[in-house]
């Protein structure tokens, strides 16, 4: 029988119960200074919810054991979970096949995985590797290290005012010595998102394959790694409510499977004698040693737990609050915004005119509120804005209207103390 | 909140936005550079010695209050001073950021004890010290620039 009441119809920002999915995470409940917790360094790292705890607590007390090695039981269950986190990494980043996922300590290893393999493989005197000018550390500093080793150049596309790539600028810089492209998908001081489907386009229809940062984009917006065409996407365990220690570094198989391998040990190879070593086949070939069994599988318990609620959701609500803390924070004399790109998603980067960031920092700190004051490992960025550093907000589901409100009225305080 | 105004007392401010002795000083005989990486901070100091004795300092950088205002302070405090009196007041200062909050602070000289409040910030107590052990690189005339890492 159908009903003759239709049901009220659910926007994706109603259906986001953030009162109910605060409860999931133990250390919301936490008081800092006497004051409740306002966790905005999200994009420094994010918490943890429960299940992501006690997916560690379940493995370490019930059935841990070393993987790929035992016929005993434990070790076939540990092996279980522990591939079976890779296959939640497949389909999360939508990668054809789990032999495309390499489990890593994080974003900086993936990154430097690739430039000391492929990188060393591909890239010769005078070759060039393009990044851009709003990159993390950990996407600049390995790829100096490859330039040096090899005599090639570090070539960086320039961005706006409002911390935009400058496209054109962009199809310049793409030429015929470009070896890979490596841009950042979210930038994590300025919150741009970039336009890396795109770019990867014009990186292709040179020749060119393309490294894409998602450190910062994969607790934000939904990633398919098929319908952008990267040939790298690397991120962070730590930043999508997982553990610290774990990453992930997808690569098409086509370019996994001709790359040498990056650390040798065991685990890596198929048969050792001293004369001769047969490497093992992808994604093993590249994880030598133990892995981070207990990182994997708690990241994979992360992932269902965001999967659950919907990337889709988390965006539209987050939206939501960027726009809120946006339009209240502009509204405050002396403020300036850092990162005011049309494309924007989860950072609030911003100065208080008068008022150096970190004592910004402190400041909200006494008020229960963390933020991040400093270059957020993008000094190269802070430089093109012409500022030592900025005082970030970085916002994830899990933030209220209600925390904005109270970031907002501490700048006020910040402003009153200094004034 | 009174932390806070303990922290960020009227002295402080002042010289936040007031700096004293700022900008580089052309007949130097010292120099060095300080840098905190943790906030960006960078800082010189110069310094014209007779013989022992500082017969004129400046200091040049930008930072936050509270390595601005120590900066400020530090040349204002250290102007005549000889070299014994300058580690005496360092070691007094340094005792009074870093002692146990808990217990009464250990005086400090003069205008200094203005940052008897930063024990209750340890995040900020390399703030305090930056152009100090910039001063004392100075003094050693180190040709690299120091680090509070």
């Amino acid at each position: 029988m159908k009903s003759l009441v239709t049901p009220p119809v659910l926007s994706p920002l109603a259906s986001l119960d953030v009162v109910r999915l605060r409860e999931d995470f133990p250390i919301l409940k936490q008081k800092v200074h006497g004051k409740p917790l306002v966790y905005l360094d999200n994009a420094a790292t994010s918490q943890k919810p429960q299940a992501v705890i006690d997916s560690e607590v379940k493995l370490y007390s019930e059935y841990f054991s070393n993987v790929h090695r035992g016929v005993h039981l434990l070790s076939q269950q540990s092996t279980d979970a522990y591939e079976k986190a890779r296959d939640k990494v497949q389909h999360f980043l939508n990668a054809k096949s789990s032999e495309e996922i390499i489990f890593t300590r994080g974003t900086t290893e993936g990154i430097n995985l690739v430039a000391q393999t492929f990188g060393r493989q591909h890239v010769q005197v005078g070759d060039e590797i393009l990044i851009s000018a709003m990159e993390h550390h950990s996407n600049i500093v390995p790829w100096q290290m490859l330039c040096a080793e090899k005599g090639a150049i570090l070539k960086v596309i320039p961005i706006n005012d409002e911390g935009e790539i400058l496209i054109d600028e962009y199809e310049k810089l793409l030429s015929e010595r470009t070896r890979l492209v490596g841009i950042v998908h979210l930038s994590n001081a300025l919150g741009t998102i970039n336009p890396i489907e795109q770019m990867i386009e014009m990186a292709h229809q040179r020749g060119i394959p393309v490294l894409v940062d998602g450190a910062q984009a994969v607790p934000h917006i939904q990633t398919d790694v098929r319908s952008l065409d990267c040939d790298f996407y690397v991120f962070s365990g730590h930043k999508l409510f997982g553990p610290t220690g774990i990453g992930v570094l997808y690569g098409k198989k086509e370019f996994l499977e001709t790359m040498p391998p990056y650390q040798g040990g065991g685990d890596m190879i198929l048969s050792v004698s001293f004369e001769k070593t047969e490497y093992n086949v992808l994604p093993f070939r590249f994880e030598a040693g133990t892995p981070n069994i207990a990182g994997a599988i708690a990241l994979g318990a992360a992932i269902d737990y965001v999967q659950e609620i919907g990337l889709d959701q988390i965006a539209a609500y987050e939206d939501k609050l960027l726009t809120h803390a946006t339009e209240a924070i502009s509204e405050i004399p002396g403020i300036r915004l850092i990162g005011t790109a049309r494309n924007k998603a989860s950072v609030l980067s911003f100065l208080i005119e008068g008022v150096h960031p970190h004592d910004i920092g402190t400041i909200l700190d006494r008020e229960g509120i963390a933020i991040r004051a400093g270059h957020h490992c993008a000094q190269p960025v802070m430089e093109r804005f012409g500022v030592p550093a900025t005082a970030r907000a970085s916002f994830a589901f899990y933030n209220t209207l209600e925390e904005v409100d109270a970031l907002v009225s501490s700048i006020r305080k910040v402003q009153e103390i200094f004034s | 909140m009174s932390e806070l105004r303990d922290l960020y007392q009227e002295v402080i401010l002042d010289h936040y936005k007031r700096p004293r002795n700022f900008g580089p000083l052309e007949e130097a005989d010292h120099k060095a550079e300080g840098h905190n990486p943790l906030c960006g901070d960078r800082v010189t100091i110069y310094l014209v010695m007779d013989g022992n004795v500082i017969r004129n300092i400046s200091f040049q950088g930008g930072g936050c209050a509270i390595s601005t205002a120590s900066a400020s302070l530090m040349t204002e405090t250290l102007k005549g001073k000889n070299l014994a009196e300058v580690e005496t007041l360092f070691e007094e200062f340094h005792d009074m950021l870093t002692g146990d909050p808990s217990q009464p602070a250990a005086p400090a000289q003069g205008k200094l004890a203005v940052f008897s409040g930063v024990r209750e910030f340890p995040a900020r107590v390399k703030c305090a010290t930056l152009s100090w052990h910039t001063l004392q690189a100075a003094l050693k005339e180190q040709k690299e620039p120091i680090s509070t890492e």
